[in-house]
């Protein structure tokens, strides 16, 4: 494992695997969404209480996923970067942040829009918005944090430092459901005895979800290799400047 | 141990002899409390109800104010770098700089704050628990300001930055100091609010001390 680790910290090695990763990862997203979205917004039985507004949660609860998901892979990469010092995994993790912001923001948007029909309210202060709400702050802080220094090095390790300290808000997130009972239900598909909503719902869900997850590895090979070029760009820049 | 103390000691002389520093925190804080019931009017029935409110998020930004001197000072005049070279392990010395700075600016919130609530129509009763809740709480504003002060120590133009980080990890504390101070105001038990209180303040005393060194360390390299 930490060999293998060790081996990707080679920009070259890594960015052909990423190039290999990527049109899979990118033709897998298209179809998945395609097919849990198509599914789901057309095909899907409308809830029996809920009628067509349900169809809110194929992108609600993926997008709510993936913000928490998003976050445990970049603190589990700043970690990753600050212990082994590997250059590779703090790159993912800058990659990561933005768009773990992105469906964060889309989870709390489509939340606002399903609460108002709904809750007859576009928010509500409960734990589990309230928890959403300080994980997109956090994402937020992470990217001015690398933003603010010159030395990426630096900025990498500091952002670091942060993204590990905030990731105790993601099992607050999580479980904010079960501590306060307010008006976000609580979990209903990764449950103890299994999921609490009815199969022909339950599917294109997953479906969703897989595709997001596919869409956010495609962005992250998109962004990680954009970044490692960039840094190539500039290096190359600075050795004509001092060579000439 | 002598170390840690002669820090305490030292940054607690630097603070009151240079004077002003925890006057203008509390002066500000004063301030803040008072924009509230300005703003929004004297009603009682209301003041009550944002009493426990106004207070806390007045000491979140009076915290927020005094950052910024737990570290600048010694980073620009190369103290910092003596304690990193120091046999006191950097995490003690930042947990000894968080205690003199919480002696200068949390403490002096903590003992001023209830009393000023008063004017804001809080119920004399809710005294006890409000002192109780702010000997709780600002500690852990200290210490988790000290993790983005340490973070943002380096960077020019920090302050706007230094909130960005440093105000997300406050929501906590705010919430259940506010819930704490409401309670007993309306004659519920303060009890639940403040062990959690309580327990926040833990996990800050022994997380913050760690990532804050390590962030110091970084901005010294």
């Amino acid at each position: 494992m930490a060999n293998a680790l060790h081996r990707l910290a080679n920009p070259t090695r890594f960015l052909a695997l990423v190039r290999r990763i990527q049109p899979v990862a990118g033709v897998a997203a298209l179809l998945l969404i395609a097919a849990g979205l198509g599914w789901g917004l057309l095909y899907a039985p409308p809830d029996y209480q809920q009628g067509e507004t349900v169809r809110i949660m194929y992108v609600h609860v993926p997008s709510a996923w993936m913000a928490l998901f998003i976050y445990v892979c970049m603190a589990v990469a700043s970690a990753v970067g600050l212990i082994w010092r590997h250059p590779v995994a703090d790159l993912s993790a800058k990659a990561s942040a933005p768009i773990g912001a992105a469906f964060t923001f889309l989870c709390l948007v489509t939340g606002s829009l399903w609460g108002q029909p709904m809750w007859g309210t576009w928010w509500v202060w409960d734990g589990r918005l309230t928890s959403v709400l300080i994980l997109f702050f956090l994402y937020l802080g992470y990217i001015a944090l690398w933003q603010a220094f010159d030395d990426q090095a630096k900025a990498a390790r500091a952002a670091a430092i942060l993204a590990l300290v905030g990731a105790i808000n993601v099992p607050i997130v999580k479980f904010s459901v079960d501590w306060w009972n307010t008006l976000h239900q609580p979990a209903s598909v990764l449950t103890m005895d299994g999921p609490h909503i009815h199969s022909t719902l339950l599917w294109p869900l997953l479906l969703t979800g897989l595709g997001f997850t596919a869409f956010y590895v495609f962005v992250l090979c998109l962004r990680v290799r954009t970044e490692i070029l960039r840094r190539k760009v500039r290096i190359a820049r600075l050795a004509v400047l001092s060579g000439a | 141990m002598t170390a840690f103390w002669a820090l305490v000691r030292r940054d607690l002389h630097l603070a009151l002899r240079q004077g002003g520093a925890t006057m203008l925190v509390l002066v500000f804080f004063v301030l803040a409390i008072t924009l509230f019931p300005l703003g929004i009017g004297p009603a009682p029935e209301v003041l009550t109800r944002i009493a426990a409110g106004v207070l806390w998020v007045a000491a979140l930004l009076s915290a927020l104010m005094s950052l910024e001197r737990l570290f600048q000072a010694d980073f620009a005049d190369g103290t910092l770098d003596l304690l990193a070279l120091g046999r006191l392990p950097m995490p003690m010395a930042v947990l000894a700089k968080a205690l003199a700075h919480w002696l200068t600016a949390g403490l002096p919130l903590t003992l001023v704050g209830p009393p000023l609530a008063l004017a804001l129509a809080l119920p004399v009763e809710a005294l006890p628990a409000a002192w109780l809740a702010m000997a709780l709480g600002t500690p852990c504003l200290t210490l988790l300001g000290a993790i983005g002060a340490a973070l943002t120590v380096g960077i020019r133009r920090g302050g706007p930055l230094l909130a960005l980080l440093v105000l997300p990890l406050y929501i906590p504390t705010l919430i259940f100091g506010s819930a704490a101070v409401d309670a007993a105001a309306f004659g519920l038990s303060p009890a639940p609010h403040l062990l959690l209180l309580a327990a926040t303040l833990c996990v800050a005393l022994v997380l913050a001390p760690w990532a804050a060194a390590a962030a110091l360390r970084l901005a010294l390299e």
